[in-house]
C-alpha cells in the first residue's frame, strides 16, 4: 500500500466509496444467490420524533430462519456527532454497510474541512443502497433509519428507506424490520407530536416490548440476562446512548404499568 | 551527433533542492509543539479558507507550508491512505510512523524523478495515550524524515523562530503557555499576531476518539489575551 496518486481527471474527491471502486476495493455481494435462512437478519428498529431532536432504538436480536442467532446484536449506530444509522435486514451488509457510511462521512468532513448537511448524509445512504440492489434481490436487503439533528434547522428529522434506495422524510416516527408494523402502530397511537426526549425513550421502549409481543424476531427485554434494547438520544449536543441501568429502570416501570393495567 | 551537456549528479540536486528551497522560504513558518496534553499545530495564516493544518486520524493531525496545492495533494492523500488502512484492517492500526514514511517515500520519488520536486515541507504529529508519549515527524522537500518528541519550526525563517522558541520553550507546560509561545516566536519582537492572522489546532488527548480540534474566535482570543 503506497500513498493513493491520482491524476486530476481521475481524482475521487472527498468521496470514499469512490475512492475504494477506483482501487477495485469496493465490497460486493452481488452474483451469489442465497438461503434467507442460512444468513443473520436484524430486525426491528425505530426512531421518534423529539422536541429537540430524535431518540431511536432497536431491539437485540438477530436470528437465521427460526433460529435465534444472536442475543445481543447492536442495530443503532453513531453516524456521526449528529445522526445515527440504525438497520435491519441481511445483518452482514448491514453492518458493512454502516461502516462505510460512518467512513464517508468522516472521509468528506476531513477532505473537505467541513461536514456535509444532513440532506448530504440521507443522500448517500440513498446512494449506497442503490448500489446494493443486486444485492437485496438475491435475498441481502437492507432497510435502514437515518435520523439526526439538523444543525441548519435546529430540529430532528428521520428518514425511512427502501431497497431501491428510495428515501422518505417522516415526521414523527419511522420504523423499520420484521416488527415494524406492530411497532408503528403503538408509536401511532402515542405520538402527539410533542414528545419530551424522556418521553420518547418510554414510548421507544413500549415500541419495542409491544413488537416483541407479536413478532418472533423481535427480542424483548431479557432481565435474567440484563439485556435490553439500544436506545440513543441525538440532539444539539450529539448522540447520546442511554445506560442499560437506566433502560432496566424504565423497563421496570413499563412492566409494572402493564401489570396494574391487567389488575 | 548532438552530445547532451554533462551536468554532474552533484549540480542537479543542488539545483533541485535550492529550487524547493527557493518555494518553501518565501511563506510564513508554522509550528508543531507538544503541549502537557497533546500536540499544538500553530500556523500563521491569514486565510480562513486555505488552511494548512487538517485532521488526517483519530489522534494524527498534519501542517503544510509551501506551495499551497502540492501539500493538500499530500494532506489528502494522507487521508486516504489513513481511512484506508483503517477499513482494511484496524482503527487502532493507523499510526504516524507509518504514514511518515510513505509521505517520505511520495517526497523523495518526486525529488529525483519527476520535473520538479515538491516545494513544500510537512510535519505530522501524533498523540500517544499519555503526556510524553506523543511523536512529531518533519519532512522535508527531498523525503528526509526527522523525529521529535518536543517541537519543530517548518517554513520561512525557521532558525530564527526556532532561536526564539528555545529560549522560553519548556516541557509538560499547559496550551494557554506554549501557544503564546509560539505565536510570539512566529511573530518576533516587531510584531504582533491577532486570532485572524493564525490558524491553530490541537490533537487533544481529552478530546475522545477525533483528537483533532481547531481554536478559532473567541476561543483563541482567549488564549492569546492571557500573554
Amino acid at each position: 500500500m503506497t500513498l493513493p496518486r491520482f491524476s486530476p481527471d481521475s481524482d475521487p474527491g472527498p468521496d470514499f466509496l469512490g475512492l475504494l471502486q477506483r482501487l477495485d476495493r469496493s465490497p460486493s455481494w452481488n452474483g451469489v444467490q442465497v438461503d434467507a435462512n442460512q444468513i443473520t437478519h436484524g430486525t426491528t428498529v425505530v426512531a421518534i420524533q423529539t422536541l429537540d431532536g430524535v431518540v431511536m432504538s432497536g431491539d437485540r436480536r438477530a436470528t437465521s430462519g427460526h433460529l435465534i442467532s444472536h442475543r445481543t446484536i447492536e442495530k443503532v449506530f453513531p453516524a456521526d456527532q449528529h445522526s445515527g444509522v440504525a438497520i435491519a435486514g441481511a445483518a452482514g451488509p448491514a453492518m458493512e454497510m454502516v461502516r462505510l457510511f460512518q467512513l464517508q462521512i468522516e472521509h468528506y468532513e476531513k477532505v473537505e474541512g467541513r461536514p456535509l448537511s444532513l440532506d448530504g448524509k440521507a443522500n448517500q445512504l440513498s446512494q449506497m443502497l442503490r448500489s446494493n440492489l443486486p444485492a437485496a434481490l438475491q435475498g441481502l436487503g437492507v432497510v435502514p433509519i437515518f435520523a439526526g439533528f439538523d444543525e441548519k434547522l435546529q430540529k430532528g428529522r428521520l428518514f425511512e428507506f427502501d431497497i431501491t434506495g428510495g428515501r422518505y422524510e417522516e415526521k414523527d416516527f419511522a420504523t423499520s424490520g420484521s416488527g415494524s408494523l406492530h411497532a408503528s402502530t403503538v408509536l401511532k397511537l402515542r405520538h402527539n407530536g410533542k414528545l419530551s426526549t424522556d418521553e420518547a425513550i418510554d414510548l421507544s421502549i413500549e415500541a419495542l416490548f409491544h413488537a416483541a409481543d407479536e413478532d418472533s424476531a423481535t427480542g424483548g427485554p431479557d432481565p435474567i440476562r440484563g439485556i435490553y434494547p439500544v436506545v440513543a438520544v441525538i440532539n444539539s449536543s450529539g448522540f447520546t446512548r442511554i445506560e442499560d441501568s437506566e433502560l432496566a429502570t424504565r423497563t421496570n416501570r413499563l412492566v409494572e404499568k402493564v401489570t396494574g393495567e391487567r389488575s | 551527433m548532438n552530445m547532451p551537456m554533462y551536468v554532474s549528479p552533484e549540480q542537479v540536486m543542488k539545483d533541485r533542492a535550492d529550487y524547493a528551497r527557493k518555494g518553501i522560504t518565501r511563506g510564513r513558518a508554522a509550528i508543531v509543539s507538544v503541549f502537557s496534553d497533546g500536540v499544538l499545530l500553530c500556523a500563521e495564516n491569514p486565510s480562513n479558507t486555505l488552511r494548512k493544518i487538517g485532521e488526517i486520524y483519530d489522534r494524527i493531525g498534519f501542517i503544510g507550508v509551501g506551495k499551497y496545492n502540492e501539500f493538500d495533494q499530500l494532506r489528502v492523500a494522507g487521508v486516504r491512505h489513513a481511512d484506508l488502512k483503517g477499513y482494511s484492517f484496524s482503527r487502532e492500526d493507523v499510526d504516524a510512523r507509518w504514514l511518515a514514511n510513505q509521505y517520505a517515500q511520495t517526497l523523495g520519488q518526486y525529488f529525483t524523478h519527476e520535473m520538479k520536486p515538491l516545494e513544500v515541507e510537512i510535519a505530522i504529529a501524533e498523540i500517544g495515550e499519555e503526556s510524553g508519549s506523543d511523536q512529531i515527524f518533519h519532512l522535508l522537500y527531498d523525503g528526509t524524515v526527522m523525529d521529535t518528541e518536543t517541537f519543530v519550526v517548518i517554513g520561512g525563517e525557521t532558525e530564527t523562530v526556532k532561536t526564539r522558541l528555545e529560549e522560553s520553550w519548556k516541557s509538560n507546560q499547559p496550551l494557554t503557555v506554549v501557544l503564546n509561545q509560539a505565536v510570539n516566536a512566529l511573530a518576533g519582537p516587531d510584531r504582533t499576531l491577532k486570532a485572524d492572522d493564525l490558524e491553530v489546532a490541537v490533537l487533544g488527548r481529552g478530546n475522545g476518539r477525533r483528537a483533532f480540534h481547531r481554536i478559532e474566535n473567541e476561543t483563541l482570543d482567549g488564549h492569546l489575551s492571557e500573554n
